[in-house]
């Protein structure tokens, strides 16, 4: 079998005209924190019946793709499928690229990121988010360690056996990251064990979509398109991790249409909770499973198109389903006496008003852009991208 | 007293005597009571060196029949006591102790009753702080280190009673034995400060001081307290007792 050659990104007036747009929006963000964090939380549209917002969205739809961005990797170290190689070391760089993404807009919308220190040395282990700082700077220690495994030809060797490693680590990272919300007891909508497989294929899913995305901006950025034998089976790939986030959504909702005691959240969610069910129906089923699977799984709409709009609709909708899922999960109103109707200077029994305000569409996006700035100069800095193929078209 | 005052006498002098009578009476009791009470407080007193234990279990019994619809001295209390001034902005103002207004949905009965950190045996703030700033003193009492709370406000999303306030905004007009502090949670500290110096909390005083005695503060611990007694002699819940946190803050008749 032929060795992968593999080079840095070429500088070109598009690749810096693009990091350049990306720094504007990485300095906006920035922007938009120091703003949140001087003035105080009040200019968001977060308040203390919405405690998470628009940031969260973010950060989380972030690490959870983070994991699943590795998806390339694993498929070829650790399931031994060799045509996927050549895509490996950027299924890594996109992966750190991503969780330091998510990151920092965790962090950033902390109301004291100053004490980013604190959460570093003082741990409570019986919190999962204390484990998940583990497990978030776990997997990029062990990301960095197998890019080098893979970079270095005398480590080679050991490929297989850290890519066993981050395999497991980002199951379990998802994991953590679904028990965040699954853990939240006194919540109905979060508190579930569903959560957890249900975070792990929307990272299967996210992961692939935002690898077609920004693989075929990188390789479009040097002037050839991403291998087309390899973006055919990511997308078919696609299309099944699409389906299998929508089994655990179907079965997540019936379970609570099953439940007198949840039927008032799932009707708030599903029918008259506006902009949330507009949110799940149009932004969560049908422009990102529906048409995506579409898009990806029939041999009918096979177009130039059908991939990265398929790769698109599913991170649209990706972000959709976390807004209903996380705002639309607080918004809700929680019942603290049962049998009873509630009313308070506190907003109890009434659904919460948010609405997202600039600084927090700043920062997330910001995050966003500093995944994408990180992967796009990484693949500048060092060789992560293979050379052609005689046969691969150019674009 | 007022049985006393309703027997038949039938001296015409005795009515003028009897209100001497009464009166004495009564300036010697508080007289002979209000140093036992304030020996009570102090015996309840904690020396500054000395230890938290597990010996008290602080808490506080809320008779729902006896608390006012509409009034919310407690509430004025607290916020006068920890120097919590609202910006104009109920969304984001912090709220340590609020008036809920409750319907029964099949019944129609109505009531009101105050809100508050239920200062959990197992509390989900203290569980899921990742820095382990939310804690719980062995007295029961739970507390926010503001010094470690990063403010990511995930104990927010754990609490079942939302009994919590994020500070969303600079403060003013802090008090010294309530330290606060802008991007950090915080909530009902019982009155943390009052209560070590063997003092009833604000709230409490408050009702007592409208006459409602709605609130009952105590140790749960102490077989001889009233709040223990209360306790006993009638039924109370717990708010969301499906959670089984077997709560410090106990409401009954309701």
């Amino acid at each position: 079998m032929s060795q992968t050659i593999f080079h840095p990104s070429r500088s070109s007036r598009a690749f810096w005209g693009t990091c350049g747009v990306l720094v504007v929006l990485v300095l906006t963000g920035l922007f938009a924190a120091h703003h949140m964090e001087s003035a105080g939380h009040w200019v968001t549209g977060m308040t203390n019946r919405v405690v998470w917002g628009m940031p969260h969205v973010f950060a989380v739809f972030l690490i959870v793709t983070a994991s699943g961005a590795l998806n390339v990797a694993s498929i070829a170290s650790v399931f031994g499928r060799s045509d996927y190689k050549s895509l490996s070391r950027l299924s890594g760089l996109l992966a750190a690229a991503l969780l330091i993404g998510g990151l920092s807009v965790l962090v950033l919308d902390l109301g004291r990121p100053d004490r980013l220190i604190v959460a570093m040395t003082h741990y409570n282990f019986r919190s999962i988010f204390a484990w998940n700082i583990f497990l978030y700077t776990g997997f990029l220690g062990i990301v960095v360690v197998y890019l080098w495994m893979m970079f270095e030809p005398r480590m080679n060797r050991f490929v297989t056996r850290v890519g066993t490693l981050a395999f497991a680590w980002r199951i379990i990272l998802t994991t953590g990251t679904g028990s965040i919300f699954g853990f939240l007891v006194a919540r109905e909508t979060f508190s579930s064990a569903l959560l957890a497989p249900m975070f792990i294929a929307m990272s299967l899913s996210f992961g692939t979509a935002v690898t077609l995305l920004l693989g075929a901006l990188v390789f479009r950025l040097k002037g050839e398109n991403l291998p087309a034998e390899l973006t055919g089976k990511l997308a078919r790939l696609l299309g099944y991790f699409v389906l299998s986030v929508s089994l655990f959504v179907a079965v997540s909702h019936l379970t609570h249409l099953y439940s007198a005691g949840h039927q008032g959240i799932e009707r708030f969610l599903l029918i008259d909770g506006r902009p949330y069910s507009l949110l799940f129906w149009i932004g969560q089923v049908l422009l990102g499973t529906l048409v995506p699977a579409v898009l990806l799984l029939s041999d009918r709409f096979k177009h130039a198109v059908s991939v990265p709009l398929g790769a698109l609709l599913v991170v649209i909708g990706g972000l959709a389903q976390l807004y209903v899922l996380i705002i639309g999960g607080q918004a809700y109103p929680m019942s603290i006496v049962s049998g009873f109707s509630e009313s308070s200077t506190f907003f109890d029994g009434v659904i919460a008003m948010y609405r997202p305000s600039l600084p927090e569409w700043g920062l997330g996006v910001g995050g966003m852009a500093l995944a994408a700035l990180i992967f796009l100069v990484g693949t500048r800095v060092l060789p992560f991208l293979p050379v052609p193929t005689p046969d691969q078209p150019r674009a | 007293m007022t049985r006393l005052m309703n027997c038949p006498d039938p001296s015409p002098a005795a009515p003028a005597r009897r209100t001497f009578f009464t009166q004495a009476g009564v300036g010697v009791a508080l007289l002979a009571l209000a140093p036992g009470v304030r020996l009570v407080d102090l015996a309840r007193a904690r020396a500054e060196d000395e230890p938290v234990t597990s010996a008290n279990r602080w808490g506080l019994l809320i008779d729902t029949d006896k608390c006012q619809s509409g009034c919310d001295e407690c509430v004025s209390a607290c916020n006068e006591e920890h120097g919590i001034v609202g910006h104009g902005r109920p969304e984001t103002d912090a709220q340590w102790i609020r008036k809920v207004d409750l319907k029964d949905d099949q019944t129609g009965h109505e009531l009101s009753i105050p809100v508050l950190c239920q200062h959990c045996e197992e509390p989900p703030c203290v569980d899921v702080c990742p820095t382990g700033a939310s804690f719980r003193r062995d007295d029961g009492i739970v507390l926010v280190d503001k010094h470690i709370c990063i403010g990511c406000r995930y104990c927010m999303m754990a609490c079942p009673f939302q009994a919590r306030s994020f500070i969303h905004e600079e403060l003013t007009g802090q008090r010294t034995h309530a330290p606060r502090g802008k991007g950090t949670v915080e909530s009902c500290t019982l009155c943390v400060h009052r209560v070590d110096k063997g003092e009833q909390p604000a709230c409490v005083e408050a009702c007592h001081r409208e006459g409602h005695d709605a609130l009952v503060f105590g140790d749960l611990n102490d077989a001889e307290d009233q709040l223990t007694k209360l306790t006993r002699a009638s039924a109370t819940r717990e708010l969301r007792p499906e959670l089984k946190l077997n709560t410090s803050v106990r409401y009954t008749r309701f």
